[in-house]
């Protein structure tokens, strides 16, 4: 009995002990620390938000910001749960989405903070160069299945395309496949691969001459082949995504990227979005290949 | 001095108690937390769309019935390319290898039990996936056959050490007397030491099986992820999405509480009750060898 009371004697002298430290180390570091922004959300767009994060960090050293992917419906799903402050999207926020943030007590912000283009990628083999929207809204609700009735070799159409959580399949799916109709309800074929990212899809176009895919302009490598996509307009009018053709609103399949922030940003938050939007951050966008919301 | 020492034990024994009951406990609260998760999905999507055959949850299409039959299909035919070579393995190194080749062997076998699955999903796209694309003549290498074999590399490791130990403990007045009765070395094996280590091979299989069926992430690289009905006679050669692969890729993006996040975990609690029936298999079977073998001792 006399060994469990000494016991829970030095066990308190312990806590206390403890408690007396953690009390200390805020009030010492103080002057030094570091503030942090955590930011989270599409992996379209975390090569660029790194990108940011790293220029931001060397003229600002107080300020710490980390960058993860995940995915659009991750950033905003984070960025409601309170984890991060800066949530990354390739798509807008979807209503239920805005919805949970307000129930929250929350008020969503949203910054267009960049453009992008969807490149349409095959094997640099594929002898097709151009497809319309109809074709490629055929070809991924599974309708079209043979690349002979496109012109092309006898083969089989693999489709690739990213999880359903990433922003830009759901953009896919609204742009390309319901051809931007809001009552169509069509989805995705049953077998269209879902590869969990960018880098699964040019590796898997790059390798397979029967392979279809879609990935951001960014992302796109000199080892695929990029197809021509003309509007319903101009049928026969076909256009290569690259930064002018967006700019001018020539290429169809574009979008912006966003960034949103649980309020009205205050801070080192604010400050920071700020910068992205100069010219410095800016000029970053267009060398990792995407389009600058701000144009001069 | 003597009362100390049983004041010692006391604490030791007690220890131990809790941390056998606590593995209980854990498994109670997963479970409990599974249930308590998952089952408002019965309540939120009739039963009909859950067992139906599209899955397509951003639209509201949650039909798991894809997802079972492709984690059945890749288990089963990464079973059946396990098998043999696993207990092909404990065979030869209990039973035929000389103990220097065993002593290199087993660390190797150890090895690739280390090796990450990450790493071998790596593998799996830049190697298998393009090779059995042109050796098969198949649309495309990111199939359920490559994953199959992937499941195979994963749980022949498991496979063979528990088998190889059930071999070893086969008593070795066996392995002489059916030798002394002048049956041949093959006879002995597949007559004498198999059956003798029946149960402990089982176990060896079962817990292979169970390895396969929960393994995810060399799955979800390799495997294509499109949740098909693996049912027409070509399906192995064809793109599938398991279980596994959709908590692991969709759990991240849902809101908590939602349809979505139900129907992922009823899929867990699906991918549980199938684990448990492989285990209550294993363990029924284990005690019928047990029980025949005893019958023939006495």
């Amino acid at each position: 009995m006399k060994q469990v009371i000494l016991l829970s004697i030095l066990f308190l002298f312990l806590l206390t002990g403890c408690t007396g430290q953690t009390e200390t180390v805020p009030g010492s570091s103080e002057p030094g620390s570091a503030e942090y922004i955590e930011n989270k959300g599409s992996d379209t767009i975390v090569n660029l938000a790194l990108a940011w994060a790293e220029r931001y960090q060397q003229v600002n050293p107080s300020v710490r910001i980390s960058v993860t992917g995940g995915g659009s419906g991750t950033g905003i799903t984070a960025l409601i749960s309170g984890t991060v402050d800066i949530a990354n999207a390739s798509r807008q926020i979807k209503p239920e989405e805005l919805e949970a943030a307000r129930a929250a007590g929350y008020d969503p912000r949203e910054f267009v903070i960049a453009r992008d283009a969807i490149a349409i990628i095959v094997h640099p083999d594929n002898p097709i160069n151009n497809l319309t929207l109809q074709q490629l809204s055929l070809i991924y609700r599974g309708e079209i299945t043979n690349w002979s009735e496109l012109g092309g070799e006898d083969r089989e159409i693999v489709r690739l395309s990213r999880e359903t959580n990433s922003g830009t399949h759901v953009y896919f799916l609204e742009s390309v496949i319901r051809m931007g109709n809001a009552e169509d309800d069509a989805i995705f074929s049953a077998d269209t691969l879902l590869l969990p990212s960018s880098e699964g899809i040019i590796a898997e176009v790059k390798d397979n001459p029967n392979a279809i895919g879609y990935d951001s302009l960014g992302y796109v490598t000199e080892d695929v082949k990029m197809v021509g996509v003309s509007s319903l307009e101009n049928p026969d009018q076909f256009i290569l995504p690259s930064i002018d053709t967006v700019s001018n609103n020539t290429y169809l399949i574009s979008r912006n990227l966003y960034m949103y922030t649980l309020d009205q940003p205050e801070g080192i938050v604010k400050t920071y979005l700020d910068w992205i939007f100069s010219p410095e951050a800016q000029e970053i966008v267009r060398g990792l290949g995407f389009i600058p919301a701000v144009t001069e | 001095m003597r009362k100390q020492e049983k004041k010692g034990d006391l604490v030791i024994n007690s220890v131990i108690r809790i941390t056998g009951y606590s593995s209980i406990l854990f498994v109670v609260l997963i479970l409990f937390f599974l249930l308590r998760e998952g089952l408002p999905a019965l309540s939120s999507t009739p039963l009909s769309a859950i067992f139906s055959t599209r899955w397509y949850p951003i639209e509201g299409y949650y039909g798991i019935l894809p997802l079972i039959l492709g984690s059945l299909l890749i288990t089963i035919a990464s079973t059946l390319i396990a098998l043999p070579f696993g207990i092909g393995t404990a065979v030869f190194l209990s039973e035929i290898a000389p103990p220097w080749l065993r002593d290199i062997l087993k660390p190797i076998i150890e090895i690739l039990a280390g090796i990450p699955s990450v790493v071998l999903g790596f593998i799996g796209i830049l190697v298998f996936a393009p090779f059995f694309r042109n050796f098969l003549d198949i649309p495309t290498g990111l199939t359920a056959f490559t994953g199959a074999i992937l499941l195979a590399l994963i749980s022949i490791p498991t496979i063979v050490s528990v088998a190889e130990d059930a071999l070893n403990t086969v008593p070795n007045s066996y392995r002489q007397a059916s030798l002394a009765l002048g049956a041949t070395q093959w006879q002995t094996i597949w007559d004498v030491t198999l059956p003798a280590a029946k149960t402990g091979v089982l176990t060896a299989v079962m817990l292979g099986i169970g390895r396969s069926l929960g393994e995810t992430m060399a799955v979800m690289m390799v495997t294509g992820n499109a949740p098909v009905m693996p049912l027409q006679l070509n399906s192995l050669f064809r793109p599938v999405r398991t279980m596994t692969a959709t908590i692991a890729s969709e759990m991240g993006e849902v809101a908590s509480g939602s349809q979505h996040y139900q129907v992922l975990f009823f899929i867990g609690i699906t991918l549980f009750l199938l684990s448990l029936v492989i285990n209550i298999t294993a363990s029924l079977v284990s005690t019928k060898a047990r029980q025949r073998s005893e019958r023939l001792l006495s």
